[in-house]
């Protein structure tokens, strides 16, 4: 029994290639990462170690490992791209890229895939590259660990950090994005998963989906971004346990969703946006267990937004709960907790026995004069407030919470 | 001066009624920080009540004062004694005791809470400055009116009146103004109407410290471009100021020029 294992692994070790390792740094027989590439063949592992490395582009068509130890340094000179992968199953890790020239012509990028399958990008630093980690026509990839910081000062002249265009089941995994146009973006990508990430300081989006199918993002931090995390033209979009923090502007919001189909958003929590999600003709999206803390608005609705469920959520002291610019609507907006809510539980269920509008009247008028907010808590604007919610004649009578909770529910959100 | 306010502040510290407005304060801050939960909150709280009610308290007492003590102050006015003197003290004297009731009534709890090692110390500490100054203006105002009207009856009514417009009315035609006008670019005019008001002016330096999100819409970023910085800041606290100089320039018009 022994020897037959015996042989199948010598067999087995025959079979694989002798996997070599060539070791470049500045000292070496082998000094720069071009050098090696050339030498090597398909399956070997380039050791890069600490060092300063000006090779203008790099490209990498053979099937190889570039490991970095003790933080090399690939420096563009603010030229031209850095790497360029064409071959599958690469891996990049533990480099340090740095200063890729901002172009109008091309989307220069630290690190680009072109066309590959199976690669793995973790555990790189990249700094001041005009686009940070780009994915053209690729899948089965992971990105991960990798910290990418940019200075983008403008939307024009600004790149992405991490982007996604034409892929498939990609993982972007406990990256920390910041100081791009957007953190992470995604164009017509498909099963695809992004998880523990941190998206912040962005001029545009913390997160950005156009056209992109059957993802889901799940634990991710979006901290001060321009205007937050936009989902747009997608189905079939997951968005649980996520963080949408201090997203304030003039056009900010924690979230937008514009044209989507069957989502369901649950367990995230908004805290502290200018509006907390802004949805634009949205249908069939389930929103869950949710937590909208302190927003200007927690939820904005515009038109055409149909058959939403929005059930069982915290809204704590936002200002305006909620918008909705409609009149006929079939949203459910049962089951919720608000903290603007003093109706009563005779019952002792848990359950007011009062239902809750959360449209208020100075909502209205303030959607029609939006000067009118500098007369925000004030006395009048309490009695018109009042006056309303004793019969309602300008806000929609049917959207209403009709069995708002008594306390405060608890469930599960990333801290 | 400092006898009389000295006087009227003790006579003051005598009566019942500024224990009980203190002890007010004091009840309603302890059970909205220890029942409501967070200090936020209260804040919040605590600005609707205060924006109403401290306004309306100073009128009430400042009127309320002023006729009561009527006959002592023909009895001072009789002695070689500056008039401005005695009015001033007794304004003063009133409008300390309201504010050291607001402060002590609403100071205490927070500091017994720990606002101290908390980060919504400046947004309490505007709350209280705006307190303050509204109890200066309005028992300014009160005396004024007071001192305008003998007829007691005609005297409270106008006080009230006078309350009801800054607190109410006020806002009602600003919104009217400002629905009737909606064609035109309202941001200036926004902002400069809020300064006629002490309430709205009030309300709006809390705003900026506690509803910062809802205003970062196009009139909020106009208005936190004006107030939210330095200038905008002391050009709002300068205009309080007025606030209180204006009816306190009244009162000695008034005061050096009646018949008693």
């Amino acid at each position: 029994m022994r020897t037959t294992i015996i042989i199948l692994l010598s067999l087995l070790a025959s079979l694989a290639a002798p996997a070599a390792t060539i070791t470049v740094c500045p000292a070496c027989e082998c000094s720069t990462i071009g050098q090696a590439i050339a030498s090597a063949a398909d399956g070997d592992e380039i050791l890069i170690k600490s060092g300063l490395y000006r090779e203008g582009n790099i490209l990498v068509d053979k099937k190889l490992k570039l490991r970095g130890e003790g933080w090399p340094v690939i420096d563009g000179e603010n030229g031209t791209e850095v790497i360029t992968v064409t071959a599958g199953g690469v891996t990049i890790e533990g480099l340090v890229v740095r200063n890729v020239g901002t172009s109008y012509l091309e989307d220069r990028a630290g690190i680009r895939m072109r066309r590959v399958r199976d690669f793995t990008i973790r555990n790189n630093r990249l700094e001041n590259t005009f686009f940070g980690i780009y994915l053209e026509h690729c899948s089965d990839g992971l990105v991960a660990d990798n910290i990418i910081e940019g200075q983008a000062e403008e939307e024009m002249s600004s790149g992405n950090a991490v982007h996604l265009w034409y892929c498939k089941r990609i993982m972007v995994e406990n990256n920390q994005v910041r100081g791009h146009r957007d953190g992470i973006y995604f164009e017509f990508v498909d099963d695809s998963h992004i998880r523990y990430n941190v998206s912040e300081d962005n001029l545009r989006y913390g997160l950005h989906f156009m056209f992109s199918n059957d993802d889901d993002y799940f634990q991710n931090i979006f901290r001060r971004n321009g205007a937050g995390v936009a989902v747009m033209f997608s189905r079939n979009i997951n968005m649980w346990e996520n963080r949408f923090e201090y997203n304030w502007g003039r056009a900010s919001y924690g979230l937008l969703l514009k044209e989507i189909y069957d989502a369901e958003i649950r367990n995230n929590v908004f805290l502290e946006n200018t509006i907390g999600i802004y949805v634009e003709g949205s249908t069939r999206i389930q929103y869950k267990h949710n937590e909208f803390n302190r927003n200007g608005w927690a939820i904005k609705m515009s038109g055409g937004c149909l058959d939403n469920e929005v059930n069982a959520n915290n809204f704590l002291y936002n200002t305006f709960d909620l918008s909705l610019n409609s009149a006929p609507n079939n949203n459910s907006f049962d089951g919720n907790y608000w903290t603007d809510y003093n109706g009563y539980d005779l019952g002792r269920d848990g359950i007011g026995d009062v239902p809750y509008r959360p449209v208020k009247l100075f909502n209205y008028v303030v959607n029609q004069t939006p000067e009118a907010m500098v007369l925000l808590r004030s006395l009048f604007i309490g009695l018109l407030n009042f006056s309303e919610k004793v019969s309602p004649s300008l806000t929609p009578a049917d959207v209403a919470d009709n069995a708002p909770l008594m306390q405060k529910l608890n469930f599960e959100t990333l801290n | 001066m400092f006898k009389i306010l000295k006087y009227s502040f003790y006579d003051l510290t005598r009566s019942r009624w500024m224990y009980i407005y203190g002890a007010f304060y004091l009840l309603l801050t302890a059970s909205l920080l220890w029942l409501g939960g967070g200090l936020s909150k209260a804040i919040i709280s605590l600005m609707n009540i205060i924006l109403v009610l401290v306004p309306l308290i100073a009128t009430m007492f400042g009127v309320m004062y002023y006729y009561n003590s009527r006959e002592f102050t023909e009895l001072l006015l009789a002695q070689p004694i500056r008039r401005i003197h005695i009015f001033f003290g007794q304004y003063l004297g009133v409008a300390c005791s309201l504010a050291i009731s607001l402060l002590l009534g609403v100071g205490l709890p927070f500091v017994l809470y720990g606002v101290f090692n908390s980060p919504e110390i400046w947004n309490f500490s505007v709350l209280l400055l705006v307190g303050l100054f509204l109890s200066l203006i309005f028992s300014a105002i009160a005396f004024f009116i007071a001192l305008r009207n003998e007829n007691r009856i005609k005297g409270f009514g106008l006080a009230i009146l006078v309350w009801l417009f800054f607190a109410v009315i006020y806002d009602g035609l600003f919104l009217l103004a400002l629905s009737q006008f909606n064609d035109y670019p309202l941001e200036s005019f926004a902002i400069g109407a809020s300064l006629f008001n002490p309430i709205d002016l009030s309300r709006i330096l809390i705003l900026l410290k506690l509803d910062i999100s809802a205003l970062m819409g196009y009139t909020g970023a106009v208005i936190q471009n004006f107030m939210g910085t330095l200038l905008g800041m002391a050009c709002s606290l300068g205009v309080l100021l007025l606030w209180v100089v204006l009816p306190a320039w009244g009162i000695r018009w008034v005061a050096v020029r009646k018949d008693f």
